[in-house]
């Protein structure tokens, strides 16, 4: 998918290291592959709406920053959610193909990769379901 | 970005925008609070930043502006050893 992934939190990279070294190295072999940065004054979480002001800490946001550096996705959760992983990779995907197609196909809710997508135009006016079923799974 | 020295705080910072002055200071008034404008949105240019970073071993402070070409995925959480 070649995706870059940053991660980031208000410990310093000192801690970072440490949490790799000590726990999430024994969750993941050969421990975190991707680049965990610190943020300690919550500058960076500000910007992006995540900074809880009250706690010092920022919240769960995730967001997926396309090539040319637009953001095509975001979501926040409170502290005590964790995230699912395969959403993100489902919406990257989705995002990928429609950008490998110039836009000019859509991906309909619950798509995934080898599933129909949707041609916007005249023609599909009133058809949708004709061509796809929602999929309450 | 200077690699930060000693004990001092590190923390990322959003690039186009004067860096707080760190130190110096030792007025005794408050810093004047800066008013919270949640700047990212969707179909908006991500807010550039700089921070210190570890990563695969190394201490090596990224530019998200560097990654421009890729995709990125960007992820904020509460804190190194917490339960979730």
């Amino acid at each position: 998918m070649g995706v870059e992934v940053i991660s980031v939190s208000v410990d310093s990279h000192f801690v970072h290291k440490m949490w790799n070294d000590h726990e999430l190295s024994k969750m993941v072999k050969g421990g975190v592959p991707f680049h965990m940065a610190s943020d300690q004054a919550g500058n960076v979480g500000r910007a992006y709406g995540v900074w809880d002001e009250i706690q010092g800490i920022e919240l769960r946001g995730r967001f997926i920053i396309d090539p040319d550096g637009i953001i095509q996705a975001m979501e926040v959760l409170t502290p005590p959610v964790g995230r699912k992983f395969a959403e993100s990779v489902r919406q990257i995907q989705a995002f990928q193909h429609v950008r490998a197609t110039g836009g000019k196909e859509a991906t309909p809710a619950g798509w995934e990769p080898g599933k129909i997508t949707l041609k916007p135009g005249p023609d599909l006016v009133g058809k949708i379901w004709e061509v796809w079923k929602p999929d309450m799974e | 970005m200077a690699e930060t020295a000693g004990c001092a705080r590190v923390t990322g910072a959003v690039q186009g925008e004067k860096a707080p002055s760190t130190g110096a200071s030792q007025s005794p008034e408050l810093p004047e609070r800066k008013e919270t404008v949640m700047t990212a949105r969707v179909g908006q240019k991500a807010p550039d930043f700089t921070a210190p970073a570890y990563y695969k071993g190394g201490f090596t402070p990224i530019k998200l502006s560097d990654f421009a070409g890729k995709w990125v995925l960007l992820c904020f959480y509460p804190g190194d050893f917490t339960f979730v």
